[in-house]
């Protein structure tokens, strides 16, 4: 994951609420093996029956609840690799967030009216430190998780970190509580 | 201090800080390739396979095909087979197709037994929240999650709020725990039980068998939830007893889990309280879960309701449904209905559609299909007899898998095709381009399937 400090451009929106992950990549596409590639499937039957068109800015301004539904990570990968890098709404599903914080795609959670104000912008900054987005309506505030937030400064590898932490999981598992479960491969 | 259920599995799950131990993993084909290439990458083996189950569902053809590498759509095959190559090469356990025990993920973990209460149990699915049925914290993961699962068991996760619905009085007859939660989800919104673990009690939920329960967990993400839980007692371990995976040491187990429910007075961060008495049969008539009425009501009409933004979705939802406001649900018509997902594909549900059905016809105008949520769900109706009752009424027979669901295998709606479903999700497209789906219960779906039309199934006969 590469770093993100910054992130600063065009605003495109898609004013709907409770967009859900079969919209924004299809079961069809969730077939390929590999990570990359899944842009030119985003919203695949809004854009093709030119319900929608989106360009690919920087950032996107979204409705509530954005990414219900499955817990496919591809649905991130196809809104980054079409060229978004943060989405800005009102809230998002639990699932969708954290696996947009993963993969280094912003998720930023404004109120409805700051979202309106952004999306009427055109144009916005979001500072990942500041924890701020600015734009020609003003300068709002959005929270993140300090963790999340140290992961995201320094494209840091969520694995790695929890590997550095390897001596408090074989605790955990040597102090029984973690083998009391069923054995999978004894079945 | 009283603890809720969730506020115990945390606590006994919690390595430090937010890192949270996984006690089992459940790993089917479409979320794990990128996750074994991620692992391959860094030169990262599975940290415990004896805690981590494969089997293929999503993908796999429902009309016999018995063997991965005999998959005819060629994206498919390659996702099932790159499925077996990869738990062979990690040491995973996989059923895959042609294996007694291949099956629906959330099937088969509560069958085979390895769903257990008090365990922490994640999947690159959403719909892990079924798990959740046994007093298990369980919930859905994305891929990079998959692969932190599999590298060090763990998962980094930030701890959820609390609420507990407590139904009061009991189900009336003909309506079903799918109708519960519809009808909750209905109450709440798509996004009403976001940043929640929910806890699912009361009377109406203590009566309950295990399937029932499942198919109420199993809907927890539908309103968004992160996760469903329902207190283990003597039905969940009668469940358990005798399962493959069951404890060797039962009762000292069961000793262990009768502490898991929530202690008398331990706080929610948000309650509520759902009379289960006045709950009807119910029909979904747009494109979210939330977007349901009683099977007795008419389809909405989106000027009468209050937010701009609920008027908009509303009346988008009613033009890619083809319905007008106004039209009572029981003269909405379905040309398919499907019986099978992991919300209601378990022996229970099929012995309920087929009750229904038996010496019946299937409407002319419907094409029907069934498909069991495993192989041993599918061995069992048939040692019964439910695939000839379902067979003579003109219902297709089908083999185990996801099938309609979400039609990544070859069963899917036909553009502008209107399905009665007993499936989760009634998104746009989700069981096939232009498809549109109505989410109901097994015995509402069979129902459909004779009449050719939604109907009442309190007072049919």
């Amino acid at each position: 994951m590469r770093p993100i400090d910054v992130i600063e451009g065009q605003v495109s929106v898609l004013d709907r609420a409770d967009v859900d992950t079969d919209q924004i990549i299809p079961k069809q596409f969730l077939k390929r093996v590999e990570r990359t590639g899944f842009g030119e499937f985003l919203f695949y039957d809004w854009i093709r029956s030119g319900e929608i068109r989106l360009e690919p800015n920087p950032i996107l301004v979204a409705g509530r609840n954005f990414g219900c539904g499955s817990s496919r990570e591809h649905a991130p990968w196809a809104l980054e690799d079409f060229g978004f890098e943060a989405i800005i709404a009102p809230s998002f599903a639990d699932i969708f967030y954290a696996n947009c914080t993963k993969i280094g795609l912003l998720p930023v959670i404004l109120d409805e009216e700051h979202c309106r104000a952004v999306a009427e912008a055109g144009e916005a900054r979001i500072d990942v430190d500041d924890e701020t987005v600015n734009c020609a309506a003003g300068v709002f505030g959005f929270e993140i998780e300090p963790d999340v937030k140290h992961r995201l400064l320094g494209g840091l590898d969520d694995i790695g970190i929890t590997l550095e932490n390897a001596d408090a999981i074989d605790a955990f598992e040597q102090s029984g509580a973690a083998e009391r479960g069923p054995v999978t491969t004894a079945l | 201090m009283p603890q809720t259920m969730f506020d115990k599995l945390w606590e006994a799950h919690e390595v430090s800080d937010g890192l949270i131990y996984i006690d089992l993993h459940l790993v089917h084909e479409v979320t794990s390739p990128q996750a074994f290439d991620g692992l391959r990458l860094a030169g990262r083996p599975v940290r415990r396979p004896d805690k981590t189950l494969a089997t293929a569902d999503h993908n796999v053809p429902t009309d016999g095909t018995k063997a991965a590498r005999l998959i005819a759509d060629e994206l498919s095959r390659v996702q099932v087979e790159t499925l077996e190559r990869n738990c062979e090469e990690f040491g995973i356990p996989v059923y895959s197709l042609g294996s007694e025990r291949q099956g629906i993920v959330h099937v088969i973990g509560p069958e085979l037994g390895v769903t257990q209460p008090g365990m922490t149990i994640v999947c690159g699915d959403s719909h892990t929240s079924t798990h959740g049925a046994f007093g298990a914290l369980a919930f859905g993961i994305g891929t990079s999650e998959v692969e932190h699962v599999l590298a060090t068991q763990c998962l980094v996760q930030k701890r959820p709020k609390t609420m507990r619905i407590l139904y009061r009085g009991e189900l009336a007859a003909g309506v079903t725990p799918k109708d519960l939660i519809l009808a909750t989800i209905g109450r709440l919104g798509t996004g009403g039980m976001v940043g929640h673990a929910v806890e699912y009690a009361g009377p109406a939920i203590e009566a309950l068998s295990m399937p029932g329960r499942m198919t109420i967990c199993n809907m927890t993400i539908e309103g968004g939830g992160r996760a469903g839980m329902i207190a283990p007692d003597e039905t969940t371990f009668e469940w358990v007893r005798g399962r493959p995976a069951a404890p060797a040491d039962f009762d000292v187990a069961i000793e262990r889990w009768r502490l898991l429910p929530s202690d008398e007075g331990a706080g929610f961060d948000t309650e509520l309280e759902i009379d289960a008495s006045s709950i009807s049969p119910m029909v979904t008539w747009g494109t979210n879960p939330g977007m349901v009425v009683e099977v007795t009501d008419a389809v909405p009409d989106p000027a009468t309701m209050d937010s701009p933004a609920d008027r908009e979705s509303a009346e988008r939802a009613l033009a890619y449904m083809a319905l007008d406001p106004g039209t009572p649900m029981t003269e909405v018509a379905p040309e398919r209905v499907f019986i099978g997902s992991c919300t209601n594909s378990r022996i229970e549900d099929l012995r309920e559609a087929a009750e229904m059905v038996d010496g019946r016809r299937v409407a002319s105008s419907v094409r029907a299909m069934v498909v069991p949520g495993s192989q041993q769900v599918k061995v069992a109706a048939e040692a019964e007899g439910l695939d000839e009752v379902f067979r003579s009424a003109g219902f297709e027979w089908r083999e185990a898998g996801c099938s309609m669901c979400l039609g990544m295998n070859p069963d899917t709606l036909s553009e502008g095709e209107r399905c009665a479903s007993t499936s989760n999700r009634n998104f746009e497209g989700r069981q096939g381009r232009g498809g549109r789906t109505h989410l109901v219960s097994p015995r509402m779906a069979a129902a459909a399937a004779i009449e050719g039309h939604f109907v009442d199934i309190r007072d049919w006969s």
